[in-house]
């Protein structure tokens, strides 16, 4: 099939960008989003041009490095799909399909669809661990865990931080991301010490980094690759009001 | 490619006496430093998977001050968060015969008789206390409904020894370890540089002292000095281009640093895994692999005859081949992963593949699904199908999968001695970097419990008495540093100023079908010389004619890209040398004039009972073997039949 792209093009955070069109033709239904950017680059690689930086990896929808607006959806058309599984098979012959960056304050384009996302990882830094160094870990059947808690606990810690949450809330939230991780740990006995300091902090942070406050769009759990139930933000929300209140 | 033969290895550091106590013997022996000293010395770490991210974490714990490198944009992403079936641990909570004595003899054995035996018993020893670590870091473990935690059998092992975290296991231990890391990077003990790509080591006075740098945002290139240097960057399957590494996987760190001076032991040793998605076209940017946990239940067959291009759903049962089941009756679909993967092929070679071009076998769950449930098959795997349905467009559920063998692991890398030291003092190398326990074939769910065992427990302790006489090193050499860094410039312009007419990725392509054809599954003498005539070859065209567009001030994926390849190009011709040396058959690698008259791989003990150790010198490779005894485990034909 023959398509239409029109891709964000930024040289630089200080560059203005614009959408680029590109004709792109004989794309295969098999190929994936990224192999038809990749046929796409090669191209523009001969012809001496830029080729459009974008983030990927893994390319099996784990690593949560990929992350692209694709005709305004985090990840594109299909449900808990990142976008390097994303297949072609979705498109037909003469679509025209826009291609952008994830947009927010706190994410700062770097170039063309490369974004910064360290915010995510200084969210984590803040208190999204268990405080147990190497070495002193008593034995794994220790502790049970029932099965519901930790089947819900695991739910949550398939986020893959790739930011698709914070792109598509109208409000550039990260709620949905720092929720999954205060979830995880929240749910588990291993958790429960650090539960409180471990939600005021990772909250506050998140509020630094110029993340906007959540207001019950679900735009965050409807564009999710993992599917991260919105009821993580209900948790984490009753976790750091119960943690504000005991410090006063 | 000629090469010479130098002097044998003779020690590897491994203390002697009963097996058992040597790792207990070498903690004791290791030195420690004062917690006041070790606030001034300085570890880098590059790489954040497994093993380098729970090996920053843990020297951050102790007090070091660490510098963390990754190419990503945050060290959560590295490639170990894919592996999807599970870890090992000889914790024998199913009470099923399992011991730490038994996965070191599995694992000796799964490797043909190719790992040493004391580095392989403390893997099997400290598994235990890798389990305990990720549950207490909260790593949510699938669970029986008493709330303990469940384990299943996995790829060649007959005891229930494999924990996991639904398909996912890799992403929720790297998210334990990057937890951890995050966590002292709070405290202040790590400092992260995340897209940065190592591009080569600095050896001051015959120590790594640092490493030089590219920031891939801005292209400045920076030198980090250091008392000591851990690599932790991963294998090198991507050298066959298509393999179900990430794409930015790549062999330059550990490349770097061989040619520098560490010996690069058994780069033939790759392994390639049964159970990936077939390639579905020119365009194919990666594969991707399907859990073998999927083997499990999954019956594994083809058509008894050849050419049948009828849907599966239509061929009787009495006109399908389960070949594995038939060929090895004593494991059927659980052999190990070189076996079920040559089986595969041959099957394939023999005309009876399936889907486009006949490259494949079924993965079939209709039975597991008529015995357990739809459910329960779902609970298991449903994340597997999912993902097998996003790509090819095909349901499990209803029609059996496709899959076909493709490049996985690489049990190769630099060589490193019990302390995981390698050749240069001050350099050491962890995780699947280095070539240390997994002989010529690694067991399914093994790699995640090296990665560990490395970067929490093994690693921190040995590297202590390394750093013991950090005190007395001598002042690092600003002529080597300045050279180091005035190569990596050199390199770069040299790879921007080319201006061909062809892309990195198209000559990656080309010699990765290269490698696949003559230094893959199955490898002769005749193609391994082709292999070496050729490489050469195409290196050259490379430096005359590949094209980099933009500029080094910048991020410039291209240039990365092609900086990647050319050290691929070196790397492939080590490869098909120890390829074409060893003539031998064992584990991953098959060369086919060394096989049984039933077509299995037959070892030459007499001969190869060797780790083959390369070094890099300006007069082409030399040879250095360190010869493998075996007092425990006896040395046999393996058969899984």
């Amino acid at each position: 099939m023959n398509l239409t792209l029109k891709v964000w093009r930024q040289s630089g955070p200080d560059d203005d960008g614009r959408l680029v069109r590109y004709q792109i033709e004989d794309v295969s239904p098999d190929m994936s989003f990224l192999e038809m950017l990749d046929v796409l680059n090669e191209r523009l690689i001969l012809a001496g041009d830029d080729p459009i930086a974008f983030d990927h990896d893994c390319r099996e929808g784990i690593c949560g490095m990929c992350s692209m607006m694709i005709d305004g959806v985090a990840h594109g058309p299909q449900k808990n799909t990142t976008t390097c599984q994303l297949h072609m098979r979705h498109y037909n012959d003469g679509d025209t399909i826009v291609i952008e960056p994830w947009r927010a304050r706190p994410f700062p384009v770097v170039k063309d669809l490369v974004v910064d996302r360290s915010a995510f990882d200084r969210i984590i830094q803040a208190g999204g661990f268990i405080s147990v160094p190497a070495g002193s870990a008593p034995d794994a059947h220790a502790t049970p865990v029932p099965k519901l808690d930790a089947d819900s606990a695991f739910d949550a810690a398939t986020c893959i931080g790739c930011g698709a949450c914070v792109a598509a809330c109208p409000n550039g939230s990260a709620s949905l991301f720092t929720a999954a991780k205060i979830t995880h740990l929240g749910l588990l006995p291993q958790g429960q010490p650090e539960r409180g300091s471990r939600a005021r902090a990772m909250v506050e942070q998140m509020d630094e980094e110029g993340f906007g406050g959540c207001t019950n769009t679900g735009e965050c759990t409807a564009v999710c690759p993992k599917g991260i139930p919105l009821d993580t933000i209900a948790r984490m929300n009753a976790d750091y009001l119960r943690a504000s209140r005991k410090s006063g | 490619m000629n090469y010479q033969l130098g002097e044998p290895i003779k020690d590897t550091k491994a203390p002697e006496g009963p097996i058992e106590d040597r790792w207990e013997k070498r903690k004791f022996s290791a030195r420690l430093v004062n917690p006041a000293n070790k606030r001034k010395i300085n570890v880098i770490v590059v790489g954040t998977g497994l093993a380098g991210g729970s090996a920053a974490a843990t020297l951050g714990e102790l007090g070091y001050k660490v510098k963390s490198f990754c190419y990503q944009d945050s060290p959560r992403r590295a490639h170990s968060i894919a592996a999807q079936g599970g870890i090992n641990a000889a914790k024998n909570y199913r009470g099923d015969g399992d011991s730490i004595y038994r996965l070191f003899y599995d694992t000796v054995k799964g490797g043909d008789f190719r790992a040493r035996e004391s580095n392989v018993y403390r893997l099997a020893q400290v598994s235990v206390n890798i389990i305990d670590q990720a549950v207490a870091q909260g790593v949510p473990f699938a669970r029986e409904y008493g709330g303990l935690l469940d384990t299943r059998s996995f790829g060649g092992a007959q005891v229930s020894r494999t924990f996991y975290a639904r398909g996912q296991t890799g992403q929720q231990l790297l998210l334990g370890a990057y937890s951890a890391l995050e966590r002292q990077i709070a405290a202040g003990t790590v400092e992260m540089h995340t897209r940065h790509e190592m591009l080569e080591l600095i050896v001051s006075d015959g120590r790594a002292r640092g490493v030089v740098v590219r920031d891939m945002v801005t292209g400045e290139v920076e030198t980090h000095l250091a008392d000591a240097v851990v690599l932790a960057t991963g294998g090198y399957g991507n050298v066959f281009f298509l393999s179900t590494n990430a794409k930015g996987c790549n062999t330059t760190a550990i490349w770097r640093a061989h040619q520098k001076g560490a010996v690069f032991a058994n780069p033939c040793y790759t392994q390639i895994h049964p159970t990936c998605i077939p390639v579905s076209g020119e365009y194919q940017s990666k594969l991707t692999l399907m859990s073998e946990s999927l083997r499990n239940d999954g019956r594994v067959w083809v058509p008894v005859k050849g050419g049948d291009t009828r849907p599966a759903a239509e061929i009787p049962e009495d006109e399908r081949d389960y070949y594995l089941e038939r060929i090895y009756p004593a494991f059927g679909n659980l052999v190990p992963r070189d076996i079920a993967s040559r089986a595969a092929k041959n099957v394939c070679d023999e005309g009876r593949g399936v889907g486009p071009g006949g490259l494949g076998v079924y993965l079939d769950f209709a039975d597991a699904i008529a015995r357990l449930g739809r459910d329960a098959v779902e609970k298991k795997y449903g994340n597997l199908f999912e993902m097998y349905e996003r790509i090819t467009g095909e349901d499990p559920y209803t029609q059996p999968m496709r899959i076909y063998p493709a490049v996985h692991y690489t049990m190769g890398g630099l060589w490193v001695d019990y302390d995981l030291q390698s050749s240069i003092p001050g350099l050491f190398v962890i995780g699947e970097a280095n070539f240390s326990d997994h002989g010529a074939n690694r067991l399914g769910a093994s790699a995640l419990m090296q990665g560990l065992a490395d970067g929490y427990f093994v690693l921190p302790t040995t590297i202590g008495d390394y750093l013991a006489d950090a005190h007395k090193f001598d002042a690092i050499d600003d002529q080597q540093v300045a050279e180091a860094e005035i190569a990596v410039k050199n390199r770069i312009e040299k790879l921007l100023s080319v201006n061909g007419t062809r892309t990195a990725d198209s000559f990656h392509r080309e010699l990765g079908k290269l490698m696949w054809d003559y230094c893959g599954m199955e490898r002769t003498e005749e193609g391994l010389r082709k292999a070496l005539e050729r490489i050469p070859e195409l290196r050259a065209e490379f430096w005359r004619d590949v094209k980099v567009s933009g500029v080094n001030e910048e991020l410039n994926q291209a240039l990365e890209r092609a900086g990647r390849v050319a050290d691929f190009f070196d790397l492939a011709e080590l490869m098909c040398l120890d390829a074409l040396h060893r003539t031998e058959s064992c584990g991953g690698h098959f060369r086919a004039e060394s096989q049984d008259a039933d077509g299995e791989a037959l070892r030459d003990d007499e001969h190869f009972a060797y780790v083959a150790a390369w070094e890099s010198t300006p007069d082409g490779p030399v040879l250095h073997k360190e010869d493998l005894e075996y007092e425990y485990v006896k040395m046999t034909q393996r058969s899984y039949k």
